[in-house]
């Protein structure tokens, strides 16, 4: 199995909703907001914005950054939550927009983890199917500004699109191991049902997710001889930033090794890794390794590594 | 005389919330809102110092470190 990231790309909706704008709708303060989250603030998309189309927003990026046309892409694998329909989901839509007319477009309708699960299936696919186009689109302001809001979950979520381009081509970073998980035990402490509002159990979610993205990493990295002190960026889902803080803690390294954009962008779910991932490489692509982690509703986590070819 | 396992973790409690623990042993630590989810993975990271456990994931439940009574209890069955 040989696979390398190419490129990552990223949209965000231009709308800013501040937790200013947020305080007296959820009967909390801005101050509160921040406290409890560690979100300044959020973007929110137009009405008439789609999975579909910040999804292809972020995927034209990823492909303009990885000089590859769309005729290269031999897979689609597109995640969301968030979709407002049962079947077909996003990915025949996102195909469609990109003029995909052929190659197999996937679905991945996890959430939280649906990224890293896009691209720890992409490594393991890409000999076969050869280029393969992971994208993650999450329109979460429509899952929870539904009357009355619940301040737990209005005040966390976010929209946007993030995408990757992973290939057996060489490439920026040589995709080494992942490990995926599943507990299904959880999977009505964090759940959309496609109406009315989305459930969180927060303690529960907290106490999985505070001990499982760490061990996760953990088990990936000593799979290939490697320390998390080793490692030049932790690309983790953006959940909270308080939960950020704890997994650096937990792995003993700096919290400057975790990158967080959480702060202006709120969680944009499945997008948020990949987000994520594109604003680090745009900025500080540093050398070494990478390693990626998200943990999320079902519960389904994971973490996936891998290093720099320069 | 060593401490109690009770006032153990009282101290644990009150080092985290940075408050002193409830009177009442049986008082929910969360619902009374001395303690937040984030506290949550504290608390049990510190029990497992503090008492040298490893509390395995699937004894991950919030149930079981709602209280001070809940929690002796659980070490009661572990120790």
């Amino acid at each position: 199995m040989t696979a390398y990231l190419h490129a990552f790309g990223a949209h965000l909706p231009e709308r800013i909703v501040t937790n200013a704008e947020l305080a007296g709708r959820v009967g909390k303060t801005a101050e509160w907001i921040e406290s409890v989250s560690g979100i300044q603030e959020r973007r929110w998309a137009e009405p008439q914005a789609t999975i579909a189309t910040m999804g292809v927003a972020a995927a034209e990026k990823c492909l303009k950054i990885a000089g590859v046309p769309t005729s290269k892409i031999g897979m689609l694998i597109a995640a969301s939550g968030s979709g407002a329909r049962g079947f077909p989901g996003p990915a025949a839509a996102i195909a469609d927009r990109l003029c995909l007319l052929s190659v197999p477009a996937i679905d991945l309708p996890i959430a939280s983890a649906g990224s890293l699960f896009g691209l720890g299936l992409a490594m393991r696919l890409a000999e076969t199917y050869g280029d393969i186009l992971v994208v993650a689109s999450e329109k979460m302001s429509a899952v929870v500004e539904t009357e009355p809001l619940d301040p737990n979950s209005t005040i966390l979520f976010g929209d946007g699109a993030g995408a990757a381009l992973v290939s057996a081509r060489p490439g920026k970073w040589r995709m080494l191991d992942a490990v995926l998980h599943t507990d299904g035990q959880y999977r009505e402490d964090l759940a959309f049902d496609g109406s009315g509002t989305l459930r969180m159990n927060g303690l529960t979610v907290i106490l999985q997710a505070a001990r499982k993205i760490p061990s996760s990493i953990e088990e990936v990295l000593a799979r290939q001889g490697l320390s998390a002190q080793q490692v030049t960026a932790f690309l983790l889902h953006q959940a909270n930033l308080n939960l950020l803080t704890r997994v650096a803690k937990a792995l003993d390294v700096g919290v400057e090794k975790i990158f967080a954009n959480v702060q202006r962008y709120g969680n944009t779910s499945s997008a948020s890794m990949l987000i994520a991932a594109a604003e680090w490489a745009e900025t500080n692509p540093g050398r070494g390794p990478i390693v990626f982690s998200a943990f999320g509703a079902g519960f389904h986590w994971g973490a996936l590594v891998a290093d720099s070819t320069d | 005389m060593p401490d109690s396992s009770r006032q153990r973790l009282r101290t644990l409690v009150q080092e985290i919330a940075g408050k002193p623990a409830p009177e009442n042993d049986e008082e929910s630590l969360f619902e009374s809102g001395l303690l937040d989810s984030f506290a949550l993975p504290d608390l049990v990271s510190a029990i497992e110092k503090e008492f040298a456990i490893k509390v395995p994931d699937s004894d991950l439940n919030p149930r079981k470190f709602d209280s001070v009574a809940r929690m002796e209890a659980y070490l009661a069955d572990h120790m």
